[in-house]
């Protein structure tokens, strides 16, 4: 049985260890859980110490922390939203657009990537414009967008699939264009049905490429999302923004971004965990993304 | 049986791969295609897998002609082809999905069981090395009870040992249904080891140049004198295959040495 190959980065520690020199000796008989500890707490040592630092710099007197909020404020006015069930609302109303826009935008990119990769006619007919409209900066389209749709929530939604749209329409089709011709062949052989060669070869193969596309078309619908309701929202956290501008309260904009990265990041975590079982074949050092 | 009757192929470009190649191969028979590279082995094989169409000729199994991809014909590419989102179990399975279930599973059990990876068929292929992940592959080709086996030189990218082991798998699957089978390779000991016929392929465009019958019996040892001078034969003529068509045969027996 022959093991894989290591990744070049382990290359040197695998080396190192058998050499048994005297230098060697004390960091290799260092417990693993310590290499772990220090990857951990390592990224953290220069934000954590940022925050702490303005705390302390705050509370000494020596800033006045009016524009730039220290931590404790930034986090009680967010204790405070939350509590209040303001939080919620804004939440909820921006998941809600992001959840519809990628729904829309994801669905028509798989789709159209799917026609496009597999029928030659069609991607001659199709890419080129699509390629064109993909060159318009996204925001570009909101007065279009408010003047078709009204300034509710259609046009945001509509904002926000076209910005999905793209980078999945792109990943798909690509992936498909990609298909290693050898496992085609291999369908062949067996005499695979069109319609088998693409549920038994195809759809497998392009999976893990339209699963990157996917996360890739996610970051981009809050991306557009926050656009969206900086434009003019009641509610949201991107209205949130907005507000704390307006109102000179810099504590809730950033308790707001704050807001935006977690659930961003939440979003994108239950994307992982839901589609990685389906690409859990992969050759690939891809666990850690 | 397998006919290839004047057998051609050029493609687009103007290469030609193949001219007026004819062979009879008999049922049950193990012939090795062997020849210099640009010989158009490769190109015969994904003829008859129905892979590339023939410019010219036809190919019959049984008297029925194959223009596209048969039933009756199996093929284990250079490479494993793998699907690495199957288990090796079912990537045994692929061409069975017709099959009933218990008879599918029946099937892939016992050829994983004679290519030795009976305790494998959960894993991922990418969890295997190279000579298991070809023995996937053969078991692939064998589970589907084909008349007519080919193989792409499917040993050349693995060393010896591992290739011994893999021509004791492959005859043991032979031995059961007795398909024909054509191996292409190039290597002379793999002809000698497997085949009942070498034929030499002669190169630009690829023809026939020499056939030379392998009448040793099963198992055969490498070492065996049988073996050595059959070898010796297809080395010969291997050599002569090579050299431009007209030139003397062996006439300056030294003068490759001294032409610098």
């Amino acid at each position: 049985m022959e093991a894989s190959p290591l990744p070049v980065a382990d290359a040197p520690e695998g080396r190192a260890a058998p050499r048994l020199s005297w230098r060697s000796l004390p960091r290799s008989s260092r417990p693993p859980g310590g290499r772990a500890l220090t990857g951990l707490v390592l990224p953290l040592v220069l934000p954590l110490g940022l925050a702490l630092g303005w705390e302390a710099a705050v509370r000494a007197g020596l800033a006045q922390g009016r524009l730039v909020p220290p931590p404790s404020r930034v986090l009680a006015t967010l204790w405070g939203l939350a509590e209040s069930g303001e939080l919620w609302t804004h939440v909820l109303a921006s998941l809600t657009r992001v959840a519809a826009g990628f729904g829309f935008g994801a669905l028509a990119g798989i789709a159209v990537g799917a026609l496009t990769g597999t029928l030659p006619l069609v991607r001659r007919l199709v890419d080129p414009s699509l390629q064109a409209v993909r060159a318009i900066p996204s925001i570009a389209w909101v007065p279009l967008f408010i003047l078709w749709f009204g300034i509710f929530e259609a046009s945001k939604i509509t904002l926000i699939a076209v910005g999905v749209f793209f980078p999945v329409y792109l990943g798909v089709a690509g992936a498909i264009a990609g298909v290693d011709r050898k496992l085609v062949e291999v369908g062949r052989v067996f005499r695979l049905s069109r319609p088998a060669l693409a549920r038994r070869i195809l759809l497998p193969a392009v999976l893990p490429a339209t699963l990157v596309a996917l996360r890739t078309g996610l970051g981009l619908g809050f991306m557009f999302v926050a656009a969206a309701e900086l434009l003019g929202a009641s509610e949201g956290l991107g209205y949130l923004l907005l507000d704390g501008q307006q109102l000179g309260k810099p504590d809730q904009i950033v308790a707001a971004i704050l807001a935006f990265a977690a659930l961003g990041k939440l979003c994108d975590a239950v994307l992982v965990g839901l589609t990685s079982p389906l690409a859990r074949w992969q050759d690939t050092a891809r666990d850690t993304l | 049986m397998l006919s290839l009757d004047r057998l051609s192929k050029t493609y687009a470009d103007g290469t030609r791969a193949l001219a007026d190649l004819s062979l009879e191969v008999r049922a049950g028979e193990i012939v090795a295609l062997i020849g210099g590279s640009g010989c158009g082995k490769t190109t015969l094989l994904r003829l008859i897998a129905g892979l590339d169409r023939a410019s010219a000729g036809g190919i019959r199994l049984d008297g029925e002609a194959i223009a596209a991809p048969h039933p009756g014909v199996g093929i284990v590419f250079q490479e494993p082809r793998l699907l690495p989102w199957l288990s090796v179990a079912e990537n045994v399975a692929f061409g069975l999905a017709s099959l009933p279930k218990a008879e599918r599973r029946a099937r892939v059990a016992h050829a994983l069981e004679r290519v030795g990876l009976a305790e494998h068929a959960g894993r991922w292929p990418r969890d295997l090395s190279g000579g298991q992940q070809q023995r996937v592959s053969i078991a692939r080709a064998f589970v589907a009870a084909p008349k007519v086996l080919l193989l792409d030189e499917p040993f050349s990218a693995l060393d010896a040992l591992t290739r011994a082991g893999l021509h004791r798998h492959l005859l043991a699957l032979w031995e059961e249904s007795r398909p024909t089978v054509l191996l292409v390779t190039h290597d002379v000991a793999e002809a000698v080891a497997l085949a009942d016929r070498a034929v030499v392929l002669r190169p630009k465009p690829g023809r026939i140049d020499d056939t030379i019958p392998l009448p040793l019996s099963r198992p055969r040892q490498p070492s065996s004198p049988g073996s050595e001078a059959a070898a010796r034969a297809i080395l010969a003529s291997l050599d002569r295959s090579l050299r431009p068509e007209g030139e003397p045969g062996r006439a300056k027996p030294d003068a490759s040495a001294l032409w610098w």
